[in-house]
């Protein structure tokens, strides 16, 4: 196989619209359990709720307001072919300079700062990049832009392998239900199950780039983000937490085996404006 | 102020006891006028000034706070997208504030018992905005401008001019929380 050559100025280019881009269009699959969540709801402040997020999406499609004013933290996941060779500026700088530009031209909230003087770094950087090898040629980068107020409702657990499933819904339901209102409901849970403490948490927000709607293509993960979907659902928090039958939008699982000491579970929760896009170089 | 027009509230500063008397949970209201923008490092800093002795960068009395950080504003625009930051982290600024005054907090997820309770003491109102609706909410205010705190960027603190900003009562000055009523109501038996 020949080495392909990529010249980091497409990464970052790409970076760059897609960070205006994914803050002003809701992607299709969210904005379809949204109109679907409709027919689900029953309560009166929950329709409304979901009526006005609509309309919000609609606003936000024109260009003018971000969806969200958080427009989050650039977090990217790279897959990288092993015969591909980067030329040009190194890749996480050439990442970081998209998403200077995205933010800044896109008129984007610079949301990132110090853990404890708390000053901002004014650009939204860092970025948090997660890079994979894979066979091929070809780049694969995803966009993500993670609200801060759905990030901190998420948690990582180790249970012990006695809990079994039964122990890893409670944790998730639980999660589900603590967060109540405030990581804007109605939200997408995604779970890890298994790998490593780091390696579950990785899991759960991966799984919050699958489309929402579309069940795993393992049957046995399929059956449990269903019986998770309809136990978070019968919780009663609904949109904003106002009291309703939509809490989740969809419930996202990704597993793998773990050590025979441990069941890693980590769930991620993504509010409604879940913003992502992938392209492929 | 607060009164009724076509069966809708409307709410607008300086708020008085007897406002925040009617304002009951589960009930929209929709807010006109001045309101002042505020979250975690403008309430840390306004604290440390109150407790310092020196005076609030604007008059607390009566005052409704938004907590929102809008996304810049672009050319030609009145603000960014600004719906409500989640209020929690507000939790341990809010009594003194409350106790000096301040009348509405809005914003989103649920509060803490002691500020619950220094609403019932102080006669104060929670209400939530709509999160994650910040470009529909952007169309409610008409003008904003930076008056303290202008290194904070987002974080600073603004004046708005709303007109009709929509929010629902979530804390009332009887105790009442809307979140729990909600739970209560549509919680299924699994």
């Amino acid at each position: 196989m020949a080495i392909r050559e990529i010249d980091t100025s497409l990464l970052r280019d790409a970076i760059a619209s897609m960070a205006v881009e994914i803050n002003h269009t809701l992607p299709a699959d969210v904005e379809r359990a949204l109109i679907d969540a409709k027919s689900r709801e029953v309560s009166p402040q929950g329709l409304q709720v979901l009526d006005e997020l609509i309309e919000n999406a609609g606003i936000a499609k024109e260009g003018v307001f971000p969806l969200c004013q958080d427009t989050g933290f650039a977090v990217v996941f790279l897959e990288v072919g092993q015969d591909v060779h980067f030329l040009g500026a190194n890749l996480k700088e050439a990442i970081e300079e998209g998403i200077r530009k995205g933010y800044k031209e896109g008129y984007l909230r610079k949301s990132i700062c110090h853990p404890f003087t708390r000053k901002n770094t004014s650009d939204n950087t860092p970025a948090v990049i997660h890079t994979e090898i894979v066979p091929g040629d070809r780049v694969k980068l995803t966009l993500v832009a993670k609200g801060g107020g759905s990030e901190n409702m998420s948690r990582v657990t180790m249970l012990a392998p006695s809990d079994g499933w039964e122990g890893v819904k409670r944790f998730v339901v639980k999660r589900a239900e603590e967060a109540g209102s405030n990581p804007c409901p109605p939200i997408i849970v995604g779970v890890g199950i298994g790998g490593t403490f780091e390696k579950a948490a990785l899991l759960a927000k991966k799984a919050l780039l699958r489309n929402v709607g579309e069940p795993s293509a393992d049957p046995e993960v399929a059956r449990m983000e269903q019986e998770l979907f309809e136990a978070i659902n019968a919780l009663g928090v609904g949109p904003q937490g106002l009291g309703g039958r939509v809490t989740a939008l969809g419930v996202l699982v990704e597993m793998m085996p773990c050590h025979i000491a441990s069941l890693p579970v980590a769930v991620n929760i993504q509010c409604h404006s879940a913003r992502h896009k992938s392209v492929v170089i | 102020m607060l009164k009724q027009e076509d069966g809708k509230w409307l709410l607008s500063a300086p708020v008085a006891d007897e406002d925040v008397m009617q304002l009951k949970a589960g009930e929209r209201v929709f807010i006109s006028g001045k309101i002042y923008t505020g979250r975690d490092a403008a309430h840390k800093r306004l604290i440390e000034a109150l407790n310092r002795g020196e005076a609030s960068p604007f008059d607390l009395q009566g005052q409704i706070i938004y907590y929102v950080g809008p996304s810049p504003t672009k050319p030609g625009q009145a603000i960014g997208a600004c719906g409500p930051t989640t209020s929690y982290r507000m939790d341990a600024y809010a009594p003194l504030l409350i106790e000096k005054g301040l009348k509405v907090m809005i914003g989103k997820g649920m509060r803490a018992q002691t500020v619950k309770d220094a609403m019932t003491k102080h006669k104060a109102a929670y209400l939530a905005a709509t999160g994650g609706a910040g470009a529909l909410l952007a169309k409610a205010v008409k003008e904003a401008r930076v008056i303290a705190y202008d290194d904070l960027g987002p974080e600073a603190i603004r004046e708005l001019v709303v007109e009709n900003l929509p929010a629902i009562v979530i804390n009332d000055v009887f105790g009442a929380d809307l979140y729990e009523m909600g739970v209560k109501a549509y919680r299924l038996a699994v």
